[in-house]
């Protein structure tokens, strides 16, 4: 009679010929898995090990949402990249915040003019870290065809850039592509975790510690 | 109270900064502070020659690109008296009218998406990838053109634009119709924009306007129609002409123009196969660069050639003002020339800077919302109200 | 296509205002039909030009303004009028000096003058009397200057080539510094 014990008997049908019965049975039907043996193998499958950086980085740069600073020709070709044919979307962009307080990346499209230059600074102060500046197209890289009175000579004179994407206006795929150039850029970037950099030093009572731009 | 509509929102079209005026949310006064995105381009275009100063025309009317290079084009040959061979002034039809289905779309893609209907922003982006394409083929960049040189075209058209070209137009009433089934009877848009934005005829006249807005009004003006240009007389189309003056009626004029530029395209294509290949450029080598065999065949086209891309040409002394029927409306260069190769000025009778005036007209008395509708039919492009 | 010509425009013109000088404006290119007339008689003119039924010049297109630099009076304020019934167009100059840029406003005429002028004036500072808000558009309203006469510059920031910039080292990763190779003159 079948051994009630013997996993064998769980199963009703068995190959039955000489090769079935000499050869050996498969393993994890014999051996009684332990529940350490268990939980190992839920881990393997569930759990990912990795540091809280890069985990940091990888959700920072897989949602990247843009704030909607279209000023010229530029923002134009940034609509079509949020349009149909280029989906920026699926890269993480999937709304544009009006709003800069909600908004991470400032894609500065387009020439900015000295009347907005303080404007531009107003609202990228009024991000909150992590910020990042794209400067897309000429213009906002180095003034552009634009070389006068009117047209400042660049935006990384007002704010810090990141990623510079040329072109007049660059395609969309030259948009996409700087995107991800920033989201390579923020996948390596060193995470501050804890109280920013400032706030320790306001703290350590540090001479230059004043109270920064609101 | 005081509201800011700043210079970064999401439904002035560019950088237009409007100061309201509310008592409650009833506007009292709306007066729009303009020049955020002031460019200098009169100034700069004294600096550079004429053909220099093309690209730069690209960039006021960003979506319109190559009307603005027409109106200047057509400008400076006033001023030198000279007219292109008839395949460029074809070619020239063809592509402002493409252009002019172009700009209606973003117009109408935007103008939904702020009052609300999102879905049109992609479809008529769908069907502006197309036409950029179809740019792309021509010039070889997808919006700022600078396709339209003095005398004609840059190059000559590539083969088989005309059959891409054709397939498009095809295609297109089609997706007019899906647009209209969408707005045209549906209740929101109809309570959104019907007696909104009004503006009468006597005060569309006083304050300037052109372009669907005037017509809207029911003023039976086109430029296209009433002064011809580059050879708009030997093609047949209608204007549709509004009513009301409010914003549906500027709509349903807008549309119907989508569909008479289709038609108006249609011609030109069939016109454009009639006469076959032939000269995209004037052989008036004094104004204009000569094609490129003759260059390395003959000696007085290499001194020409050698001429004009070293110093310019040069224009006799005068003035002259052309204006062309953009799609937002009157869209005019005035060049004085001092006989140099350099402007000694080019003014940009700018549609939008003058429509841009009749903001505070249309929105007395009415609610915030009202605003974003009215500039939203208004059809302002802020480069070329800044240029 | 327009049913006025400029003879007519100019002769009703002259029968209306007998005592005012009325120049056509000629030359090589002059393409446009351009009449110059004096400062003071501007308003009257234009309401005229607009009331009139046969010329009907109710819409006014654009207003520009000209720096002619070495010649006298320095600034002309042009205007396009636009006559929609008879389809013609009509430009009118008026011309100012330096010392006094002072152009009655057309705005009682044309509402549309406001915004048009307040450009000149930005450009060119020329002062429209009688304007209601005369003041900066396009430029900031703190600059100061006039941007598109002849005498203010383009203002444009000098790119760093070698040959404006001979001194100023750019740094590239790939430039090798080159020494002039010795040359060896060998005794004969």
């Amino acid at each position: 009679m079948s051994d009630p014990k013997d996993p064998r008997a769980a199963q009703p049908f068995r190959i039955l010929g000489p090769a079935a019965r000499e050869a050996p049975p498969a393993p994890d039907l014999l051996e009684p898995r332990s529940e350490e043996d268990a939980l190992r193998e839920d881990l393997e499958r569930n759990v990912l090990f990795t540091t809280v950086e890069s985990m940091v980085n990888w959700t920072r740069a897989n949602s990247i949402w843009p704030l909607g600073f279209g000023l010229a020709c530029c923002a134009i070709e940034m609509m079509a990249t949020l349009g149909p044919g280029f989906d920026l979307s699926r890269f993480g962009a999937e709304v544009m915040r009006p709003s800069p307080r909600q908004a991470d990346l400032m894609i500065v499209a387009g020439r900015v003019s000295l009347k907005m230059a303080p404007v531009l600074r107003q609202l990228y102060d009024q991000m909150p870290d992590p910020k990042w500046v794209i400067a897309m197209g000429a213009c906002a890289s180095c003034g552009g065809i634009f070389n006068n009175y009117a047209i400042v000579q660049g935006v990384d004179k007002i704010v810090p850039v990141d990623v510079y994407i040329p072109g007049c206006p660059p395609r969309p795929e030259s948009l996409i592509y700087g995107i991800m150039k920033l989201q390579e850029k923020i996948l390596v970037s060193r995470v501050e975790l804890g109280p920013a950099s400032w706030q320790k030093r306001a703290r350590r009572g540090h001479p230059r510690s004043g109270s920064g731009a609101a | 109270m005081i509201i800011n509509m700043g210079p970064q929102h999401p439904a002035t079209h560019g950088v237009l900064r409007v100061a309201l005026e509310l008592d409650g949310e009833t506007i009292v006064k709306a007066k729009p502070v303009v020049g955020y995105l002031h460019t200098g381009m009169e100034k700069q275009a004294e600096y550079k020659t004429y053909t220099q100063s093309i690209p730069q025309t690209d960039r006021m009317d960003y979506l319109a690109p190559m009307s603005n290079n027409l109106a200047f084009c057509l400008a400076v040959e006033k001023l030198l008296g000279i007219e292109p061979p008839p395949r460029a002034l074809h070619a020239r039809v063809l592509l402002t009218e493409l252009t002019r289905i172009a700009s209606h779309l973003v117009w109408i893609g935007t103008h939904a998406m702020d009052i609300g209907a999102m879905t049109m922003f992609f479809y008529t982006f769908r069907e502006r990838e197309q036409i950029l394409t179809m740019y792309d083929q021509v010039c070889g960049a997808r919006m700022t053109a600078t396709y339209f040189r003095v005398g004609g075209l840059a190059m000559d058209l590539p083969a088989g634009f005309l059959e891409r070209a054709a397939k498009f137009l095809d295609s297109m009433p089609g997706h007019l119709a899906t647009y209209e089934a969408l707005l045209t009877e549906n209740p929101i848009w109809v309570a959104r924009t019907k007696g909104v934005a009004l503006l009468s005829k006597q005060e569309a006249i006083a304050l300037g306007a052109t372009g669907p807005l005037l017509r809207g009004s029911g003023v039976k003006w086109d430029l296209r129609k009433n002064m011809p240009y580059s050879g708009y007389d030997q093609y047949d189309f209608e204007i549709p002409v509004g009513e009301h003056g409010d914003a549906f009626d500027r709509y349903l004029v807008r549309m119907e123009e989508m569909r008479q530029a289709v038609r108006i395209c249609q011609q030109a294509i069939r016109r454009l196969e009639e006469i076959g290949p032939g000269d995209h450029r004037l052989r008036d080598y004094k104004y204009v660069l000569p094609p490129k065999e003759d260059v390395k065949t003959s000696m007085e086209a290499l001194i020409h050639h050698f001429k004009i891309v070293a110093h310019g040409f040069f224009p006799p002394q005068g003035e002259a003002y052309v204006g062309i029927e953009n799609p937002k409306g009157e869209l005019g260069f005035y060049l004085v020339s001092d006989g140099s190769p350099k402007p000694w000025r080019m003014k940009v009778r700018s549609p939008s800077f003058v429509n841009l005036q009749a903001l505070d007209t249309m929105v007395q008395g009415r609610l915030v919302a009202d605003v974003i509708t009215t500039i939203g039919t208004l059809d302002i492009v802020l480069g070329e109200v800044d240029r | 296509m327009s049913t006025l010509t400029p003879e007519r425009i100019e002769e009703r013109l002259r029968e209306r205002f007998p005592g005012v000088e009325f120049r056509r404006q000629t030359g090589e290119a002059m393409r446009d039909h351009t009449l110059v007339l004096p400062v003071e008689r501007l308003v009257e003119v234009c309401t005229f030009l607009r009331d009139d039924p046969e010329l009907d010049f109710a819409m006014l297109s654009w207003i520009a303004g000209v720096d002619w630099l070495p010649r006298e009076p320095r600034f002309e304020v042009v205007y396009g009028l636009l006559s929609m019934s008879r389809e013609t167009r009509l430009t009118l100059k008026v011309q100012v000096g330096e010392e006094n840029p002072r152009v009655p406003t057309v705005i009682p005429v044309w509402p549309t003058a406001d915004w048009l002028e307040r450009e000149t004036w930005d450009f060119y500072g020329i002062e429209f009397t009688g304007h209601p808000d005369l003041r900066r558009i396009l430029l900031p309203e703190d600059w100061v200057g006039w941007p598109l006469r002849k005498d203010s510059p383009l203002g444009y920031e000098e790119v760093a080539f070698t040959h404006n910039m001979p001194d100023r080292e750019v740094p590239s990763p790939g430039l090798k510094k080159l020494k002039p190779k010795k040359v060896r003159y060998r005794a004969q």
